[in-house]
């Protein structure tokens, strides 16, 4: 079953290289959005529950564009029904696109980070790297998780694109109040981390609640 | 299954308890010292938004009958018991507007972890139509509603643990009284109005299951009829 | 936080319990005239003359 997620994984992974579409626009989006929030917000800089709030919202909106395209290869070229006749454990594909989704979001995150910093961030962001990337990771892995669980789920609808965000953005509730509570005191520039436990515990307790449903629950989506 | 049976002494059963929590708020449970005659609402906000969170988490139980047994009368019993949540879900936060706008001025405040967790959970909730309905082949249809169900009543105590979590942060709770200390009058006074609640919920859910059950049997009627003779199906 | 002089709490009070009813019996009405609704139609397939059409009571009580 790794073996099949792998070999999934590595198919999706090589076609995002070769076509470059999903994480340039999920990256391009989250640069425009800090951009819209400086001048919405009309501010020059950040710090704080605001940096915190609008890094974590420009983040999880941006992970929308990643969701809604993620079994859009398969959709495309009809390889669902290949996925599908072929014996490959529902799991496995689970693991792959969840996995594929991580990725994307980290790579995304490389780009958007030093981004928000130089654009919007007012304190430091180097002094709170450590525990920006705990963070990060966790609310990864729990976006990650929820996201091909949605994707799947939104896959056979003809209203695709209008249902994956309104099923996402709820979920991911958890995960922004997790994100953004930890990562603000991380970004004021004078304090250290309060509290950062409460909310990796709660970020790893969604991680955990939602890998585990979407194994579980994925093998009766995408079946025929 | 026969959703109707039982179903005239349990109406019955839901309007005595529903008169007899009336009877209790107005005319037994004291007076809030703090809120005064605004805290009544409490009665009627708490246990439809505790009922309703508990149908949404029923359902998904039912979600999971429907997935292990392939039985699609367990799909329509947890579609049913969202949709009567979700219409309770409207009822809880027009009540829980009324009593912020009573209580603080606002028709809407953050401060409450299980209003604003509430409304989450109502948004998330109210996509189970687009999502459902968009469907066109009935046994995916039911599937993909009853996975949605799964993950969003495992969705519910998680939501609400974060908000709690957050808010607990921020502000004091201010409006709530969940039953934790409550005085004795206020405590049978609230169990009956949950009582009621609940009766009145699982009430509606069998009537809208009858009528469910016998449209399908009319369709099935009509079926049988145009098959034998195709010109007399109304 | 100052309680609010009866009367005026009195509107508040009512029109959240005026919801909570407003809700139930629209809801009720609705069921009510879909079951009515079928009622109806199996009553007027009742004059079909193929006579295996169960009767309208059987119909909505069980099997």
């Amino acid at each position: 079953m790794i073996r099949a997620a792998r070999a999934i994984l590595r198919k999706d992974l090589r076609l995002e290289l070769r076509t470059k579409e999903s994480v340039p626009a999920m990256t391009l989006f989250t640069v425009v959005v800090f951009v819209l929030f400086h001048f919405g917000l009309d501010r020059n800089s950040l710090d704080g529950s605001l940096a915190s709030g609008v890094l974590w919202v420009t983040l999880l909106l941006a992970a929308i564009i990643g969701v809604t395209r993620l079994f859009a290869a398969e959709r495309e070229q009809g390889g669902i029904d290949a996925l599908l006749l072929a014996p490959v454990d529902r799991t496995a594909l689970f693991l792959a696109k969840a996995a594929a989704l991580f990725l994307f979001l980290v790579a995304v995150e490389i780009v958007a980070l030093p981004a928000f910093a130089l654009l919007l961030l007012g304190p430091d962001l180097l002094e709170a790297l450590p525990e920006l990337l705990a963070i990060v990771l966790l609310a990864d892995l729990g976006l990650a998780a929820v996201g091909a669980l949605v994707s799947a789920l939104a896959v056979e609808t003809r209203a695709r694109e209008l249902i994956v965000p309104l099923l996402l953005l709820p979920l991911l509730v958890p995960v922004l109040i997790g994100a953004a509570h930890a990562t603000e005191p991380l970004l004021r520039g004078s304090q250290r981390p309060e509290d950062l436990g409460r909310w990796l515990g709660l970020l790893s307790l969604y991680d955990v609640v939602f890998v585990l449903l979407s194994v579980a629950v994925f093998d009766f989506l995408l079946e025929d | 299954m026969a959703y109707a049976r039982g179903l005239k002494p349990l109406a019955a059963a839901t309007a005595v308890t529903m008169t007899a929590a009336l009877a209790l708020v107005f005319f037994y449970a004291p007076l809030d010292a703090d809120q005064g005659f605004v805290q009544k609402i409490f009665y009627v906000h708490v246990p439809m938004a505790i009922v309703a969170l508990c149908g949404w988490v029923a359902a998904g139980v039912m979600a999971i009958r429907h997935l292990r047994t392939g039985d699609r009368s367990w799909d329509v019993r947890s579609y049913v018991a969202i949709h009567l949540s979700v219409i309770l879900g409207v009822g809880v936060l027009a009540t829980g507007s009324i009593w912020a706008r009573a209580s603080w001025g606002h028709w809407w405040v953050w401060d409450e972890p299980v209003l604003v967790s509430f409304l989450v959970v109502f948004l998330l909730y109210c996509v189970y139509y687009p999502l459902r309905f968009s469907i066109e082949d009935p046994d995916r249809q039911a599937r993909y509603s009853s996975v949605f169900a799964i993950a969003a009543g495992a969705f519910v105590p998680l939501n609400f643990v974060a908000v709690r979590l957050a808010e607990s942060f921020t502000h004091p709770r201010v409006l709530s009284q969940t039953g934790g200390d409550l005085p004795g009058e206020m405590r049978l006074t609230f169990l009956v109005s949950l009582l009621a609640m609940t009766l009145l919920f699982v009430t509606l859910w069998k009537l809208e299951l009858t009528s469910k059950h016998a449209e399908a049997r009319l369709k099935r009627l009509r079926r049988r009829l145009e098959a034998r003779e195709p010109a007399a199906v109304a | 936080m100052p309680a609010l002089p009866l009367d005026e709490a009195g509107k508040y009070v009512a029109g959240a319990y005026v919801v909570f009813f407003a809700l139930v019996l629209v809801y009720v009405a609705i069921i009510g005239s879909k079951i009515a609704r079928i009622a109806r139609a199996v009553e007027a397939l009742q004059g079909d003359p193929s006579g295996d059409t169960p009767r309208a009571d059987q119909l909505v009580e069980d099997e």
